[in-house]
């Protein structure tokens, strides 16, 4: 880790308040860093708060219900005291996101080459001319054929392939120091999403930009990713660097994720499962989340939350039997 | 004999019709499909979005008319079925959805949606539904009292239970399974393929299970069938096939795998270009426009399905000109020693742990 990194969450809490009074806890004492040119993955499960976290690093999150503490540091800013103007001149230009469903986050109204230049406009300004070139020149990075004649193209003429392919553009329209992935290849066949995940780490080689990556699916966090951080109901539960955790992970939900994927070189009978679900986040439960799924587990883990404590260097767990290797020696 | 035998599958769908309702263009959603499926084994079928895998499906059913080709469930020819015959026949092939948010009937308890194909098919005598219900919903691994509840009550791992435990409640032979788990988060994933293999082993139960994610494939399946654009190019044993895939199709798909390791040894296959539209398949062999072997031929002349000696079939005029295979699949390594007792610690639950010695070093918190 660098001395002072590109993005720096501290302390990150999000409540979110119902019509009806009741309060969701959706991400809790959440501490996450990237530094220039890295790529982070956020790993968990629907509903562990990835998500949110991402949101709320883009200020999207609805005002009215979102409660939101802690402290984003990115560029200088605290995206959570800064205010809309800045966030809007930030958005799109130093600061990008890909969302997963590339139909239904582009304009099916607009050609691409109208939601394009759209962004380079509102950020560089200069002419309509210019911004289209960059718009073909952008089509032309992310491998889009023919990009002179695709630019004036409705997305639904395209492929979902393609359509991503497009969401990238417009994200790299103005150069991001960082690049929010979320789910960028789920939607996508296995081919396509080769073809997707080589796109970015070519991107990420010629332009530093660092992304962090949000994905339930640890092969691709294999792939691309240099650090993990894994989330359960909320909460960081792990965060490690990317050969440390798919060889010694160290809490117990990772160790369960990584049992439960089928292998291509060797044929369990069984898979590794984990038992229970998820607690109810409005009323997370006192002492580790994860305790009631857990086979670990000690009376000592349903009394107090458990810290994230560090392992060894720059691998985090939040479990109080880590390191787990003495389990099973 | 084999429980299910299909030859010459074909289905055009119309995609545009003139003002007078003359077809002016289809979708060959399936072009000559074959295959065999053995009593008690899995078939997979793969390929992109768009290859008419779960048409094919579909087709096996009759629950879409084929246009030509033959289906033969059991020894019957399923096609020739009348409506009372095909009835019956439903009893014994079942289909389970990718999505358990949508299959299942939101105004019916779990109790009547599993009731309901034993009186159709009047199975068991009223008296006695009850009771079965209660069976069928053990062997899924659900309560028995959970059948008053509503589908909206249950998690999509639970709610795809309900839907097996509907589709076994008529004693199948076959159950088809499109995607049935690419909807489900990565643990409860591992839940639903457990079960599926376990119901396989217990009932005999042969599958053809449709999915785009190979790792699952690899896992769960006997047989695979390659599809690209509605037609087989490759299929053979999972094991050889993903030990040395043939055809530049399977090459690219199954070099493209996401493995869960690092640096994992792999040599991708990033195939270039656009998936070309069923509506106008491109001539010869449908992969020309993106295979990286192409030759004068393939532009031409359609590569037949051909077996070699153990019943490796590929179609591709190139088969024995290609280059080794071998490292193509990418090597996961499998588990670290360390993950590999951890993870059978944590599969081995509460008693795995505290049983095995570590109980004073464990007692006291870090």
């Amino acid at each position: 880790m660098s001395a002072s990194p590109l993005i720096e969450i501290k302390d990150l809490r999000i409540r979110f308040h119902g019509d009806d009074g009741r309060i969701t806890y959706a991400v809790d004492s959440v501490d996450l860093s990237v530094a220039n040119g890295a790529t982070l993955g956020l790993v968990g499960e629907s509903g562990c708060g990835k998500s949110v976290t991402s949101l709320a690093i883009m200020g999207l999150l609805p005002k009215q219900s979102a409660e939101i503490s802690g402290a984003i540091r990115f560029d200088g800013f605290d995206l959570l005291k800064t205010s809309d103007q800045t966030l809007r001149d930030l958005r799109g230009n130093r600061l990008a996101m890909i969302f997963q469903e590339p139909m239904t986050s582009l304009n099916p109204s607009l050609t691409i080459g109208d939601q394009i230049t759209e962004t380079i406009l509102r950020h560089r300004g200069g002419s309509r001319r210019s911004a289209r070139e960059r718009a073909i020149e952008l089509l032309r990075r992310v491998h889009i054929p023919s990009p002179e004649r695709r630019i004036d193209e409705y997305p639904h003429k395209l492929s979902g392939g393609m359509r991503q392919r497009v969401m990238i553009a417009m994200a790299l329209a103005c150069d991001p120091r960082l690049l929010i992935a979320d789910e960028p290849t789920t939607a996508l066949d296995v081919t396509l999403q080769a073809q997707i995940l080589e796109l970015m780490r070519e991107l990420k080689a010629a332009s530093g930009a660092a992304i962090i990556l949000i994905t339930h699916d640890l092969g691709v966090v294999a792939e691309v990713c240099d650090e993990v951080a894994v989330m359960y109901a909320g909460e960081i539960v792990e965060r490690a660097p990317v050969d440390e955790l798919f060889s010694t992970p160290q809490h117990p939900y990772t160790v369960g994720l990584l049992g439960s994927i089928p292998r291509l070189d060797h044929r369990a009978e069984q898979l590794a499962t984990i038992e229970g679900m998820v607690p109810n986040m409005m009323r997370p439960p006192a002492g580790c989340r994860f305790a009631a799924r857990c086979p670990f587990m000690l009376d000592a883990c349903t009394k107090a939350p458990p810290p994230l404590v560090e392992i060894s260097p720059g691998h985090l767990s939040r479990c109080i039997r880590a390191p787990l290797e003495r389990l099973v020696s | 004999m084999a429980l299910l035998e299909v030859k010459g599958l074909v289905k055009h769908f119309v995609a545009q019709r003139s003002l007078f309702g003359r077809a002016l263009a289809h979708v060959k959603a399936v072009d000559g499909v074959s295959f065999s499926l053995e009593a008690g084994k899995t078939l997979a079928l793969v390929g992109e979005s768009g290859c008419g895998k779960s048409t094919v499906s579909r087709l096996v059913l009759r629950l879409i008319e084929p246009d030509a080709g033959t289906v033969r469930f059991d020894g019957r020819d399923l096609l020739s079925l009348d409506a009372a015959a095909l009835r019956k026949f439903r009893r014994e092939a079942q289909i389970i959805f990718q999505d358990p948010y949508a299959s299942l009937n939101p105004r019916m308890t779990v109790g009547q949606i599993l009731t309901e194909p034993l009186a159709l098919h009047d199975l068991v005598p009223p008296s006695q539904r009850r009771e079965r219900v209660a069976e069928i919903l053990r062997l899924v691994g659900m309560e028995p009292r959970l059948e008053r509840r509503y589908p909206h009550e249950f998690s999509g791992g639970q709610r795809q239970r309900i839907a097996i435990a509907r589709a076994l409640a008529v004693e199948p032979k076959l159950i088809i399974c499109d995607e049935p788990v690419s909807a489900l988060d990565v643990s409860i994933r591992s839940q639903i393929l457990n079960l599926l293999r376990e119901l396989q082993d217990r009932l005999g139960l042969a599958y053809i299970f449709v999915s785009h994610d190979l790792a699952v494939v690899k896992h769960i399946a006997d047989h695979v069938a390659v599809m690209n654009l509605g037609q087989i190019v490759e299929t053979a044993e999972a094991d050889a096939l993903f030990a040395a895939p043939r055809h530049p199709y399977s090459r690219a798909l199954l070099s493209a795998i996401p493995v869960p390791k690092p640096r994992a040894k792999r040599s991708r296959i990033v195939l270039q270009g656009e998936i070309p539209s069923a509506l106008t398949p491109p001539p010869g062999c449908r992969f020309h426009t993106r295979c990286p072997y192409v030759a004068e031929r393939c532009r031409s002349e359609m590569p037949q399905l051909l077996p070699d000696g153990i019943g490796h079939a590929t179609a591709c005029h190139r088969t024995s000109e290609l280059p080794s295979s071998e490292a193509i699949v990418p090597v996961d390594g499998g588990f670290s020693p360390v993950l590999e007792k951890l993870v059978a610690a944590f599969s081995g639950g509460p008693e795995a742990v505290r049983g095995s010695g570590v109980s004073s070093l464990g007692t006291d918190p870090a």
